[in-house]
């Protein structure tokens, strides 16, 4: 069990603090998942620096079209935040599907994509929005692309014993955009995701065809996973119940469901896939096609 | 040990903790509060929901150090006296409390849902309950008391923050 818990006052406090224990002491932000952890023994700390009192770390800004979160914002604070539920709705409906409220209240993005488990909500929605990442160390700050990020089921390769998360950035949706989660689960809160899919989709000028979509898939693979050849399926085709129904089957194809006591059949989820890519594609298409989208000075 | 200090119910507190001490850990066993129950110690059935700076959370699940300088309340914290919180009483005369252990997590989000949005749709009622589980009242009458606890509250003209 943790013998010390900090409460640093900036991002290179809590950096000073990782480093002066050398390995033994650890981030923790909302800490509903890493407590458990601890507790049961899969992880291991000396030490936690609790990052939840640094100022700056729970903003949610649209900085030159791109939306900013830093990594304390919660999952209640970005499924209720308009700007997300505006230009990335499938944040704000991936957010809302986590949990209960009492884990949404507290449970921060930043952990949900540390914390690298392949069928986290959060980080789904943010791989199909390409979503970057800004990463923290003695040497400076980064940013990287997040999929670069993840390793195996639950291993990131952030090293919060020594770096931290400190923010994502996304571009916001815009004009022929449109995106959407769809989830599949025992009951409809507190319960893992069977099958989750992230999508976002652009519309060509004129609102005829597919320009491009981005499908993220969890979980089918050790690592949240993007069906690359469903998204091909759909650059420049035409917006049909039949391209939409093809790139779910294809999908299908490219994505590798395991059978799981905790989830379901592998033949049941693969069928899943297949509905949840094209109701998913249907709603985001739905959005795209929306008129009188525009830059709204507000936010 | 840390010295812990938060506003508990209404008033200043300071507790020592050891830093791996769960809040509901100090609630239960070092400030007597044992109205907050241990149900699953891993937040899935809500039953240590407690409300910090106004929101539902998990006492299970909480560093008791994350209430460092915030303002915890309890179920403890509701009556006034022998006087009962109108969602006390209205879950009472509604029949949602059968073996009662769920029921102080219940209010718990009951209140932090009231305090934040005095007149919630059925949909919102379910969400934030959504996180609170009950093996006995099937949840209807559960659902019943907050809408009751909604009227009863309207007819006194009362606001529930100044309950």
């Amino acid at each position: 069990m943790w013998q010390e818990y900090l409460f640093p006052s900036s991002v290179e406090d809590a950096l000073a603090m990782l480093a002066e224990r050398e390995g033994r002491a650890r981030l923790v932000a909302g800490g509903t998942d890493l407590i458990i952890q601890l507790i049961e023994g899969r992880r291991a700390a000396d030490c936690l620096v609790d990052i939840t009192r640094i100022a700056g770390l729970d903003r949610i800004t649209l900085e030159d079209g791109m939306i900013v979160l830093g990594a304390n914002v919660t999952h209640r604070q970005a499924s209720e935040s308009p700007l997300v539920r505006e230009r990335a709705t499938v944040l704000a409906e991936a957010c809302r599907a986590v949990g209960s409220l009492q884990i949404r209240n507290v449970g921060t993005l930043g952990g949900n994509v540390v914390n690298a488990m392949p069928a986290a909500d959060g980080t789904t929605a943010l791989l199909a929005l390409e979503a970057e990442v800004e990463i923290a160390d003695e040497s400076g700050w980064r940013w990287v692309p997040l999929p670069d990020l993840f390793v195996g089921p639950g291993v990131s390769r952030v090293d919060s014993t020594r770096e931290m998360l400190t923010a994502f950035r996304f571009q916001a949706l815009g004009e022929r955009q449109g995106s959407a989660l769809e989830r599949i689960a025992r009951r409809r809160a507190l319960a893992l995701p069977i099958l989750i899919c992230a999508l976002v989709v652009t519309l060509s000028e004129g609102a005829e065809n597919f320009e491009s979509a981005r499908i993220a898939l969890g979980p089918v693979a050790p690592v949240p996973f993007r069906a690359s050849q469903a998204e091909e399926s759909l650059r420049g085709a035409p917006i049909s119940l039949e391209t939409m129904a093809r790139a779910g089957e294809i999908a299908t194809q490219e994505s590798h469901p395991r059978s799981s006591l905790l989830r379901a059949s592998k033949e049941y989820r693969q069928e899943v896939i297949k509905v949840l890519v094209r109701r998913g594609l249907e709603r985001a298409v739905q959005m795209a096609q929306k008129p009188g989208f525009s830059e709204k000075p507000g936010f | 040990m840390y010295p812990l200090t938060m506003t508990l119910n209404g008033e200043a507190v300071t507790v020592e903790v050891e830093p791996f001490d769960l809040l509901v850990d100090v609630l239960r066993d070092k400030l007597g509060l044992t109205g907050t129950k241990i149900g699953c110690s891993e937040g899935e059935c809500g039953a240590c929901t407690v409300i910090m700076d106004g929101q539902a959370v998990l006492s299970c699940l909480l560093p008791a150090m994350k209430a460092h300088g915030r303002e915890v309340v309890t179920i403890e914290g509701l009556s006034r006296g022998d006087e009962l919180h109108p969602l006390q009483q209205a879950f009472i005369e509604q029949g949602a409390v059968q073996c009662g252990y769920c029921t102080p997590g219940m209010i718990m989000s009951a209140k932090a849902l009231l305090d934040e949005n005095p007149q919630p749709s059925p949909d919102e009622i379910e969400e934030a309950m959504a996180g609170n589980l009950c093996r006995c009242t099937g949840y209807l009458q559960i659902v019943e008391a907050i809408e009751a606890a909604i009227e009863s509250r309207s007819g006194k003209g009362l606001t529930w923050l100044a309950l």
